[in-house]
């Protein structure tokens, strides 16, 4: 044995008693490692909601920089204002105008992305214990967040028509009799991530009605509405009722790396969002927001949101092919826009313990369990066909019928694992 | 104090790092890790992935030396060491067949027994076994034979993947399926309560010597992948809070149980020692995480040493025994 120093006790952490209680929710997660293989091109991912960036053609960007920086350069490269830049702010409202949206650009605020409005939202908002409503499943990002503020997250049915208005009333009521306090409703109301769904345009206003009803507040959150792939979807919950926080983004029909997003909301909470902005960041990237604003003067921005159309349905109708070919007793939801399939999986087998089984046939998804605040979801999982090439779709759903085979003949081996 | 390196020269070091196992994440951070350590020492290092380019980067790197920081399929399991002994380049670590008969637990286990060592009662079987046989009955067979509470883990797999610990029967067959999702083969032991124990092994060619032991305490009891990974989640003493004695026998157990495995260079031994001081081992590991919050590199410190003149000399002691 050699010698050694007196020994010393490490938990490679000395702040761990100076956390707030907030912090001890963040910690590293096996599943989230796993994904680490999906960078390697062996490789088929299904996992990361990535936009195909590829279809956006580079020229169009190179000449709204060029045209940007020759007419406003130095004010790109500026500090702006904590509630964005007022031109992009008149962009705006002709894009939310698509969906029935009438607004003042000064109800809007640019944020760094829309993930930031919502985390700017959550923080306004959510103390301790606070219930936010959401559909069942809901987006991976916005669990985060809520969980982050410490919220009770409480998930409302939903099915091929979206949110249920029947389910909504229930849990209401359910929250109230348990005497707890909810801030507001989560939805994202057009082909949702992760389950695809739209909100049938006949249950828009039954949802408004019964949140007007209980005052609870809509946050609508709508990155994939331009989506479509058939018709386009019906106008946004917020061009029914003022009071909605609309959030949108950027990300999925120009491209993710802007980072640049935009929450329109009531002139009271706008304020108090634009105030949280400066104090977090001081202001959204100025050269982004330019960019963007270029881009739109500049490129036929809405024949390139065709395109990314053309691109994901033919996408879409290559995984529900290769579910049908591979798979063809699953249940699947079958998207008309957006991004994502929700399938169900046979009884007994949970997504999460499957994955290191996928990740050895080389091909990746997203448990179901990381669409629930509440530890449920086991039986789902999340594909998404907007990134890999529909060869590359076909290939990866096929790996992951050799994998449910796989882990079914395992279950009944073993008998149900429950 | 380990002797360090006295080279003047400018070491030509090719880390290979990440990888398609299932501990990509955790390799790229290990590969990192000693990259800067070496980088420090004065070395010269590159970080390559060991992927389709893998032998027409060695002819371009022209590396002295190549330090695989592989853990998992593919870096423990011997593949990848075969092609690097053809490659004629020295590398850090087993040979492919030490990495082989210690990546695989089941095999591990029965070496090092023979060698004397005491290692928890097993089972090991593949899943066919359930399957072509009647599986509640072969695990009430085992259970009648080796009482609860088990570990139920893959046969080859790193950073607790697949670990179940066990203690009653209706467990057990979850336990199973979770074992068989990272492996095609699971060992059913028997669990030891104890302090858990992590003994590393350096060889710079005079012989292995075993670095102070060092002990880890999981704040939630269980010493899992998050608890392994997640600064704060376990508490480690280095060296471990353990007698003489008891240290002297770990030592020993991770000397006796790295020379039965045939390895070299490197090694971590983890082991248990239960409440009447008798050392348990676990397993080895060839590839030992170089991570921040990893127990070879403790080891080091622990010892006295700087990172960098260690990894140096190894990376040296690698060289030599081409």
């Amino acid at each position: 044995m050699p010698e050694t120093s007196p020994t010393r006790s490490n938990n490679f952490d000395g702040w761990l008693d100076s956390y707030s209680e907030r912090a001890h929710t963040l910690s590293v997660s096996e599943v989230r490692a796993l994904f680490a293989v999906v960078s390697r091109p062996e490789v088929v991912s299904l996992a990361g909601g990535m936009p195909y960036v590829s279809a956006l053609p580079k020229e169009l960007l190179a000449k709204a920089y060029e045209s940007m920086m020759a007419k406003k350069g130095d004010l790109a490269i500026q500090y702006g204002g904590g509630q964005g830049d007022a031109e992009l702010r008149e962009q705006l409202r002709d894009i939310m105008a698509i969906e029935g949206i009438h607004a003042s650009p000064d109800d809007l605020v640019v944020t760094t992305g829309s993930q930031h409005a919502l985390d700017l939202v959550a923080g306004l908002f959510l103390d301790k214990g606070d219930v936010v409503l959401a559909e069942g499943p809901s987006y991976v990002g916005a669990i985060g967040i809520f969980r982050h503020y410490e919220a009770h997250i409480e998930h409302v049915f939903t099915d091929d028509d979206g949110i249920s208005p029947v389910a909504l009333q229930e849990a209401i009521d359910r929250m109230k009799a348990q005497g707890r306090r909810i801030k507001f409703l989560y939805l994202v109301p057009n082909f949702a991530n992760p389950s695809g769904v739209t909100l049938a345009k006949e249950r828009r206003p039954q949802i408004i009605e019964i949140c007007q009803r209980e005052h609870i507040l809509i946050l609508e959150d709508n990155p994939y509405g331009l989506l479509y792939f058939d018709k386009p979807v019906p106008d946004a919950l917020r061009s029914m009722d003022d009071n909605v926080i609309y959030l949108g983004s950027f990300s999925k029909i120009l491209a993710p790396g802007f980072r640049v997003g935009y929450v329109l909301a009531p002139p009271a909470l706008r304020d108090k969002i634009v105030l949280a902005q400066e104090s977090a960041l001081l202001c959204p990237s100025m050269f982004s927001q330019m960019m963007i604003s270029e881009y739109l003067s500049v490129a036929d921005w809405r024949k390139q949101v065709d395109t990314f159309r053309g691109v994901y349905r033919e996408r879409r109708d290559a995984a529900l092919d290769a579910m049908n070919e591979y798979l063809p007793n699953l249940r699947t939801t079958k998207p008309d826009g957006g991004f994502y399939l929700w399938v169900t999986l046979p009884e007994g087998i949970d997504s999460k313990a499957m994955l290191p089984l996928a990740v050895k046939e080389l091909v990746a998804y997203t448990p179901g369990t990381a669409f629930f605040g509440d530890g449920t979801g086991q039986q789902h999982l999340r594909i998404c066909y907007s990134y890999p090439t529909p060869e590359r779709i076909k290939l990866g759903i096929k790996r992951l019928a050799t994998v449910i085979n796989l882990q079914t003949e395992l279950i009944e081996t073993f008998g149900k694992k429950k | 104090m380990i002797s360090k390196s006295k080279s003047k020269s400018k070491l030509k070091i090719q880390i290979l790092a990440g990888g398609i196992s299932h501990e990509r994440d955790i390799s790229l951070k290990s590969g990192r890790r000693v990259a800067d350590a070496l980088l420090e020492a004065g070395a010269d290092v590159i970080i390559r992935e060991p992927d389709e380019n893998l032998l027409s980067n060695i002819k371009k790197d022209k590396p002295d030396v190549i330090w695989p920081c592989l853990h998992g399929a593919g870096g423990e399991d011997g593949a990848l060491r075969d092609i690097l002994a053809l490659t004629g380049v020295a590398f850090v670590g087993a040979t492919a067949n030490g990495a082989r008969l210690a990546w695989d637990k089941s095999i591990a286990k029965v070496l090092v027994s023979r060698a004397g060592i005491q290692t928890p009662a097993s089972v090991t079987l593949p899943k066919e076994t359930f399957r072509e046989l009647d599986a509640d009955g072969v695990l009430k067979a085992i259970t009648q034979t080796i009482s609860f509470p088990l570990v139920v883990k893959p046969a080859r797999s790193g950073s607790a993947q697949g670990v179940s610990v066990v203690k009653k029967a209706d467990e057990l067959a979850r336990a199973m399926v979770d074992a068989y999702v990272y492996c095609d083969v699971a060992i059913i032991e028997k669990f030891v309560d104890g302090t858990e124990l992590a003994i590393s092994v350096v060889d710079l060619g005079s012989g292995p010597i075993a670095l102070p032991v060092v002990e880890v305490e999981p704040v939630s009891g269980r010493f899992g992948y998050q608890e392994r990974y997640t600064a704060g989640e376990t508490n480690y003493y280095a060296p471990a809070r353990i007698s003489r004695a008891v240290a002297e026998r770990a030592a020993k157990v991770a000397l006796d149980a790295h020379v039965a495995l045939g390895l070299r260079h490197l090694s971590r031994i983890d082991a248990i020692v239960d409440k009447k001081g008798v050392v348990w081992f676990l397993e080895a590991n060839v590839c030992p995480g170089m991570t921040e919050t990893s127990l070879l590199p403790q080891a080091i410190t622990a010892e006295g040493s700087s990172l960098s003149s260690v990894y140096l000399s190894i990376a040296e002691a690698a060289l030599r025994t081409r």
